[in-house]
């Protein structure tokens, strides 16, 4: 079996779920390179989007910026705001790839506040565009990695809506009907959610892993789906891909 | 009228009315005269103390450096800052502690590049009072802004605590009985915007994105641009299709080649990812910092001195062959 990192599991894994003629929002970092690295295997006719505007570019290199000429480097158009999160608000994106400091157990993301949002112990970024994405977009996709300071029962400070407080809190709070998070991909499993209840459930879980693993290194409890698979691991081809044309020089995969 | 069924306890820094803002473009001029003047000229005059800032690009993408380093340098102060999509821009305003008032849509990050220890120590010491929004929420605020009405409705943004902390409303449509949320329209006291190209007159162009910088200019009440190139007039006017700003938004227009170093300019120049990643390095030590700033901004005259500190041209043409993905030696 290939030799590969963790970085590079969760970018193989990740890319994977993303179809040809899919259209899906990005940002920078992980979600970035497994967009890129679906274009250059299964999805040749991916139609990647960037916040500031880039519609369908042809990545010559990882971006830096989700604003920098990269992201509308041959490009189908060098758009704007607007007409990107737009475009997902009329229904037209399917996906949508995130990270994020914290992820509870309905996929709320934090990337606002640690601790008290009016003296916050540490200060983030905050929404940027991933509100809008995660708002917008059919299906939301996280990568991260499998960590229990990451994984937690309540996040402090509900940045991006996931499915808020499970059931149909989504809708009823007037986010856009039938969208939510879809996966969760980590380096020990992919994870998806319970139709019914909205909570977090392990779909798959990556070679070499168990289950009891991927439970220690989350602070929730995990739900099991019917049927838990073993994620099959990245293929020579798929790593050669990355290491090559994706990345370089490292940035991502190098972390 | 709508019924408010939820809204946010953050502070509307503000004022949406929109016939209060019709009597102030209704005073705006329309003559098409010079507006040449230098950066420092532009941000005297256009700047001031307490008022609302906006900055165009995304960051460290075609921003207006210029303006973002004067404002420091002329120690402006208590202005309210507009944290939309903004990276090294507000690493800039915050290191000159300029504003004590934020809407918060993307602050303090330079993205992939980390976070910025200085400007978190400046948002974590209370001294800035704040509101948190989204990207696209402060885009659609613009946009209200833009088309001159006191709101507009967005489908995101409900259920979350940055909903709870913004000074969003919801309401039910009166058409669907579907919630919105509604965006209150934002007219900036003044916004910078870097260009490719501009006349004298304040005629752009832009090329690549263009972010919220459309919505941003006809929100803002006064607008100064800085251009990589001044063109003449018969130029603009030769392909008006390429115009994205009419002249009449623009009170101010200052060349500034190479103006968005050290973010990146599409088609021009690309980011410095060395002096950036400096700047990250050296913040992390306040007493370093001060030294940095002083000797970066206060103790440079303009924007010319500032980039020939930091390699001058030498150093655009090595950004200029990144940006052209051309690999030398």
């Amino acid at each position: 079996m290939a030799d590969y990192n963790t970085m590079e599991l969760m970018i193989v894994a990740a890319s994977r779920e993303l179809e040809d003629g899919a259209t899906v929002g990005v940002g920078t970092g992980a979600p970035c390179a497994a967009a890129m690295l679906a274009q250059k295997t299964k999805a040749p006719n991916l139609v990647i989007m960037f916040e500031a505007g880039g519609i369908s570019p042809l990545l010559p290199t990882m971006p830096i910026s989700v604003g920098d000429s990269r992201t509308f480097y041959k490009a189908v158009m060098a758009s704007g705001m607007c007409e990107i999160m737009e475009t997902c608000q009329r229904g037209m994106v399917d996906y949508t790839f995130l990270g994020g400091a914290q992820i509870d157990m309905y996929g709320n993301l934090n990337s606002t506040v640690i601790g008290d949002w009016a003296n916050p112990k540490v200060r983030f970024p905050g929404s940027g565009g991933a509100n809008d994405f995660a708002s917008f977009c059919w299906r939301i996709m996280v990568i991260t990695p499998q960590d229990a300071r990451r994984f937690v029962e309540r996040v402090s400070f509900i940045t991006t809506p996931g499915y808020l407080t499970g059931g149909n809190a989504r809708e009823e709070a007037g986010l856009p009907a039938n969208t939510g998070p879809y996966k969760v991909i980590t380096n020990m499993a992919v994870m998806g959610y319970d139709p019914d209840s909205k909570r977090m459930r392990v779909e798959s879980i990556h070679h070499g892993f168990t289950f009891e693993q991927v439970q220690e290194n989350c602070g929730f409890e995990l739900l099991k789906a019917p049927e838990v698979v073993e994620t099959p691991p990245p293929t020579e081809e798929e790593l050669s891909i990355l290491r090559s044309e994706v990345d370089p020089h490292r940035y991502i995969i190098g972390r | 009228m709508f019924d408010v069924i939820a809204q946010g306890d953050g502070p509307l820094f503000m004022d949406p009315d929109p016939d209060k803002a019709r009597e102030f473009f209704r005073t705006k001029k329309r003559a098409m005269a010079n507006k040449l003047m230098t950066v420092r000229e532009a941000v005297e005059k256009f700047v001031h103390d307490g008022e609302y800032l906006a900055i165009g690009g995304f960051g460290a993408n075609r921003i207006p450096t210029a303006i973002c380093h004067e404002i420091v340098r002329q120690r402006k102060k208590n202005l309210i800052f507009a944290g939309h999509t903004s990276t090294h821009d507000f690493q800039i305003l915050a290191a000159g502690e300029v504003f004590d008032r934020c809407d918060i849509a993307y602050i303090i990050g330079l993205e992939a590049r980390g976070l910025s220890p200085n400007a978190r120590r400046y948002m974590e010491s209370g001294k800035v009072t704040v509101c948190e929004w989204t990207n696209y929420a402060m885009a659609l605020r613009l946009k209200a802004a833009a088309m001159g009405v006191s709101f507009v409705p967005g489908r995101n943004i409900m259920g979350t605590d940055t909903f709870k902390h913004s000074a969003v409303k919801v309401v039910q449509c009166p058409f669907t009985g579907k919630k919105m949320a509604l965006y209150p329209a934002l007219w900036p006291d003044v916004a910078a915007i870097h260009v490719h190209e501009a006349d004298v007159f304040g005629n752009c162009r832009i090329r690549g994105i263009s972010i919220a910088d459309l919505e941003l200019a006809r929100a803002a009440k006064h607008l100064i641009i800085t251009c990589e190139r001044l063109v003449h007039n018969e130029e603009i006017r030769s392909d008006p299709t390429q115009t994205v700003i009419p002249y009449f938004l623009v009170d101010a227009v200052c060349e500034v080649p190479f103006g968005s170093y050290p973010g990146n300019m599409p088609y021009e120049y690309y980011s410095d990812e060395e002096h950036l990643k400096k700047w990250l390095q050296v913040e992390t030590d306040p007493e370093e910092f001060r030294k940095f700033l002083d000797e970066q901004i206060y103790g440079t005259k303009d924007f010319n001195e500032y980039l020939e500190l930091n390699g001058g041209i030498e150093r655009i043409n090595q950004l200029r062959a990144q940006e052209h993905l051309i690999e030398l030696d």
